[in-house]
């Protein structure tokens, strides 16, 4: 799979996508684990820049898995990742959604929603720690972003890209003021 | 399934949906997207929505791609699903690789990769919002919060892989939530 990164990308994003209940922040830990630790296609250092830049850029942060395509076998690589990414899960929804509607209100219904909600909860938190352990800085990066979660949560019409500049600027400034060494790029 | 009152064009979907995809800077999608179907332009009635909305958190996927799929379905069955799908995506496809291309440029800029750290952390707060509110809403009782708990530190601190995890703590979840002495099981 090393030397085939698209076929590589496939066998990795399919099952992914059909594994990421709710959307991609569940699928960002194992997503690192493979593409940095396992197929060692990108630094740790780049797969925080992209996670940072598809939060940036509009669409889901699950766009990470086509900037990770892009920079893994470029135009190809993007769209290959994009659609092993959103087509399995999006033919799961279709097929389900189709059927949805008729059994609304029964029982397994509800049963279904509840015990997949724990689960979409525990890989979200997963999902968190996994891009906090990537940075660096772990101290402030925990501070900014415990900081940013109640920022949000007080001001829900806030827009976040305020958050996300705060984050931005905030960090510039430790960085300014020698709360850590510059790191060369 | 109720029609809704007229044939919704296929170019109206795709414009509708490109709209929203494109501009959908910072996620609150969801939110923009039910004022849009919704309320503009009265596709689907808001117990549908979010019906549809509750199905697309559950299911595997990102929220924007799932619920692009269930309108699209309920307006135009399995066509309107890959047209609203496709639509999302086009433009979030095309603006993450454009500040991606920017990237190698705006790495020799001094302070970078703090911006970068720093905007990661203010997503991970969301992130971490999205997991609290998750968590809030559907953990509060002992074994729901076990299992969060439990998928939370097998993924995110011994990191395990997705799939065993998933797939025993799912199946799992979903029997302790379901209904005792259920009939349409």
């Amino acid at each position: 799979m090393r030397d085939n990164p698209l076929l590589g990308l496939t066998f990795i994003l399919v099952p992914f996508s059909l594994l990421s209940i709710g959307g991609g922040p569940s699928i960002f830990a194992p997503l690192q684990r493979e593409v940095v630790d396992v197929m060692q296609w990108i630094t740790a250092r780049e797969f925080i820049d992209l996670f940072s830049i598809a939060r940036v850029a509009p669409g889901p942060g699950a766009m990470l898995a086509t900037l990770i395509g892009w920079k893994v076998a470029g135009w190809t690589g993007a769209i290959v990742a994009t659609l092993a990414l959103f087509v399995p899960a999006s033919i799961l929804t279709l097929a389900v959604a189709r059927v949805y509607d008729r059994y609304r209100g029964r029982e397994w219904h509800t049963a279904l929603e509840q015990g997949l909600a724990p689960v979409a909860v525990g890989l979200i938190f997963a999902g968190a720690i996994s891009i906090i352990r990537l940075s660096g800085n772990g101290a402030l990066t925990w501070a900014a972003a415990v900081g940013a979660g109640l920022v949000l949560t007080l001001r829900p019409k806030l827009h976040p890209f305020v958050v996300l500049f705060a984050g931005a600027a905030l960090f510039i400034s430790a960085e300014m003021a020698g709360l850590w060494p510059l790191v060369a790029p | 399934m109720t029609e809704p009152p007229q044939k919704v064009p296929l170019r109206d979907i795709f414009r509708v949906f490109f709209t929203i995809g494109a501009s959908s800077f910072g996620g609150g999608v969801t939110g923009w997207m039910h004022r849009i179907t919704v309320g503009q332009r009265g596709w689907l009635t808001n117990e549908k929505f979010l019906s549809g909305l509750a199905l697309g958190q559950v299911l595997p996927g990102a929220n924007v791609s799932n619920m692009a799929v269930y309108i699209g379905q309920v307006l135009r069955g399995t066509l309107g699903a890959g047209v609203a799908l496709l639509a999302v995506l086009m433009g979030p496809f095309f603006l993450v690789i454009a500040v991606a291309t920017l990237y190698d440029e705006a790495i020799k800029i001094p302070g970078f990769h703090s911006a970068m750290d720093g905007i990661a952390a203010a997503a991970v707060g969301m992130v971490l919002r999205m997991g609290t509110m998750g968590a809030l809403h559907g953990c509060r009782k002992a074994a729901p919060g076990l299992i969060a708990f439990g998928v939370f530190v097998a993924i995110g601190i011994l990191q395990w892989p997705l799939a065993p995890v998933a797939l025993v703590a799912g199946p799992i979840s979903v029997a302790l939530a379901w209904p005792r002495g259920s009939r349409d099981a």
